[in-house]
């Protein structure tokens, strides 16, 4: 086993995918002897060959229209768009297609694509290469949308979605692909999809969050464990389809509820979450749900964005207030 | 490079005689009656859509008329191996390649399962956004040069379409990676009720393969000798190798754009029967009856033989009984997801309770 990030872990999980599979391939933007802007492809163009690791035009709604015919063939696409910030041109061929391709042929024809974007903010990049748009996917139905946390995660959940039979969004936080690094054994075993996972056992708060927000959200959990306010973090994992029944669980049990996110407020997929817990867990909450997300503000360029950034002392700051309240 | 001229093929003139020597397919008369048949039937088919859809039976229905040998020239170039990909005025090529009457009046009276053709299997279903559908023939395509496979994507779009980006992108790749491809632009000089002469300052339509580095050329698409010969042309040089092509089909929209459209309001009529003149069906039988393959009596017989195929297909269509209500829910995921489940039985015990009520 190996101390590897979270991108040499995608980097892992598809060779590994690619090995095992001869229909997995890789396309998009620099993805081929260039290894991808951040590495996530690096190795595989050489392993693989020009046919199965493939440079494309930059042109990202044909990069997802191409995966949508290779996908009716058989073939299991994986399509990387080099940073979320430039997927929208994409968005009407997974809205349009991808994602009705089985439904409107009533299952002749489907669509086991998955496209990865690296999102968030955090890393000090130019204009259009921090945003989190995430709840664009998930509110479109007939595809899932998965989000790592940490090198463990992205392996596991990337060959979940890479085997998966239906379109899946994958994004991919960026801020943290080499902040954290774990021990990841290559055995092939994929983590089931639409899941949420525990990722602390707590009794008074239950925090729900993903992405690179999972790090400022332990943080918070530790910082609060210091002043006896124990918290359950959630790692909602897969947005679409909901795993809304580990979160109610959670919430059942300490009767308080925040969600971070670093997507704007308004619309955000915390909008979601918080909804089904005021329509199927009212009656077990003690205080009001609280969201610590980013503003619906334009991503500031990145010498005010950490002014946006949701901070682990806002986390600690509302989970206070719930308990505060009751 | 490229020849920055653009062809243009035409065999038979607009009354029907042979302006040169056909090409040699053209020369068994049998293929040429199955075209005809084929165009007829189209016809006929559309007639009763809209007949259907004005009698409150069916949907918003796009008719083909007038363009019916762009759709049966092109898929009649095709193997049955090959793949459609079709925009939604197609629907005499899908005919042709084994999509039934029924199957296309399911799709557009509102049922999903009109597009789980019997027939081509791999074909695709027709693309109601206008050419965003031209990139999935390219990836059609390349699966079939990674797997070495001697087949080919034919893709049909509207002159509407070429103003789009998802055009430019997929002939683009397309010609980058000599994929098998070729991209039939059924040029009706409508989009809805915008004039090909606003849609492109270009002369032609075909032109915009030089950009993308693929041969280009125009055809009377009004002529479905000259239709199937250009496009089985490129079909037969994409298949071994030479890459796609692009071919500007030119034909004229002698309907509204579709049940819901009142081409009255942008169009006159002295236009539109300029354009009756040029039709294709008429064409072909003038020129099959000047060759004494063609007679009043067969005429007459293929209209009454496609007239009860088409009247069988929309009894049948009429007769099919209706989707269970669930099925919304039923084909969106291979496995249905827990959360969807919930939605789904939510939304039965509702209905129960709707009836019960």
């Amino acid at each position: 086993m190996a101390e590897i990030t979270l991108v040499e872990a995608i980097n892992l999980a598809l060779a590994r995918a690619m090995t095992e599979d001869e229909t997995v391939l890789v396309l998009g933007e620099d993805v081929g002897l260039n290894g991808g802007v951040f590495r996530a492809t690096q190795g595989l163009f050489q392993k693989f060959g020009p046919d199965r690791v493939r440079d494309t035009p930059i042109s990202e709604g044909m990069i997802a229209g191409l995966s949508v015919g290779l996908a009716a063939q058989g073939f299991r696409p994986v399509g990387e768009i080099q940073f979320m910030g430039f997927i929208y041109p994409a968005i009407d061929q997974l809205v349009s297609h991808a994602s009705r391709m089985r439904n409107r042929t009533r299952g002749r024809l489907t669509c086991p694509i998955v496209i990865r974007a690296p999102y968030g903010g955090g890393i000090r990049a130019p204009e259009h290469h921090s945003e989190s748009m995430e709840a664009l996917f998930a509110h479109a139905p007939g595809m899932r949308v998965v989000i790592p946390s940490s090198p463990a995660s992205a392996y596991g959940l990337m060959l979940g979605a890479i085997r998966n039979p239906d379109p899946v969004v994958f994004l991919e936080p960026k801020r943290i692909y080499r902040a954290i690094k774990e021990d990841v054994a290559d055995t092939g075993e994929a983590l089931e999809l639409d899941k949420c996972r525990v990722l602390r056992m707590g009794a008074d708060v239950t925090i729900a969050t993903w992405g690179a927000m999972v790090v400022e959200t332990l943080e918070a959990a530790r910082l609060l464990s210091a002043e006896n306010i124990s918290a359950e973090v959630i790692d909602v994992s897969t947005l679409k389809p909901l795993d809304a029944a580990t979160i109610l669980q959670s919430v059942e049990k300490t009767g308080r509820c925040i969600i971070v996110h670093e997507a704007p407020l308004t619309g955000g997929f915390g909008a979601e979450v918080s909804a089904r817990i005021a329509e199927f867990g009212l009656t077990s909450l003690l205080a009001p749900i609280r969201r610590i997300t980013g503003y619906d503000t334009i991503m500031p360029l990145y010498k005010s964005e950490h002014y946006y950034m949701p901070k682990t002392s806002r986390i600690v700051a509302a989970a206070r207030e719930a308990m505060e309240f009751a | 490079m490229f020849d920055l001229k653009i062809p243009f093929t035409q065999y038979l003139a607009v009354d029907g005689t042979a302006i040169k020597q056909l090409p040699e397919f053209a020369r068994d008369l049998t293929i040429l009656k199955s075209m005809y048949r084929a165009m007829l039937l189209t016809r006929l088919f559309d007639e009763k859509a809209i007949a259907l859809q004005r009698t409150g039976r069916l949907g918003t229905f796009a008719s083909s008329l007038g363009q019916e040998a762009v759709s049966i020239g092109a898929a009649s170039a095709m193997r049955l191996e090959d793949v459609l990909v079709p925009s939604f005025r197609e629907q005499g090529a899908q005919l042709w390649r084994g999509v039934t009457m029924t199957e296309i009046l399911q799709f557009w009276g509102g049922d999903e399962r009109g597009s789980d053709f019997t027939g081509p299997r791999e074909d695709f279903p027709v693309s109601i956004p206008v050419a965003s559908h031209a990139p999935h023939a390219a990836g059609v395509a390349l699966a079939f040069q990674l797997r070495k496979e001697l087949r080919v994507a034919v893709c049909i779009l509207g002159d509407g379409a070429t103003s789009k980006g998802d055009f430019y992108e997929a002939i683009n790749v397309a010609a980058a990676w000599k994929v098998p491809a070729v991209f039939i632009i059924n040029n009706n000089q409508w989009a809805i009720s915008v004039p090909r002469a606003s849609q492109t300052a270009a002369a032609t339509l075909a032109q915009k393969s030089i950009a993308a580095g693929m041969p280009g050329e125009q055809v009377d698409g009004n002529d479905v000798v000259a239709v199937h010969h250009v496009v089985s042309r490129a079909i037969e040089a994409a298949r071994h190798g030479q890459g796609p092509a692009l071919i500007e089909a030119i034909t004229y929209r002698l309907a509204d754009h579709t049940t819901a459209d009142d081409a009255h309001r942008y169009r006159n009529d002295k236009e539109v029967s300029s354009h009756w003149k040029a039709e294709p069906i008429a064409r072909l039988r003038a020129f099959l009856v000047s060759q004494e393959a063609w007679s009043k009596q067969d005429e007459e017989a293929l209209l009454s033989e496609c007239s009860a195929q088409v009247a069988a297909s929309a009894a049948a269509y009429l007769a099919v009984r209706p989707q269970a209500a669930s099925d919304m829910f039923n084909y969106l995921f291979a496995d249905m997801p827990e959360d969807l489940r919930a939605q789904m039985e939510r939304f039965l015990t509702d209905s129960q309770e709707r009836t019960d009520g």
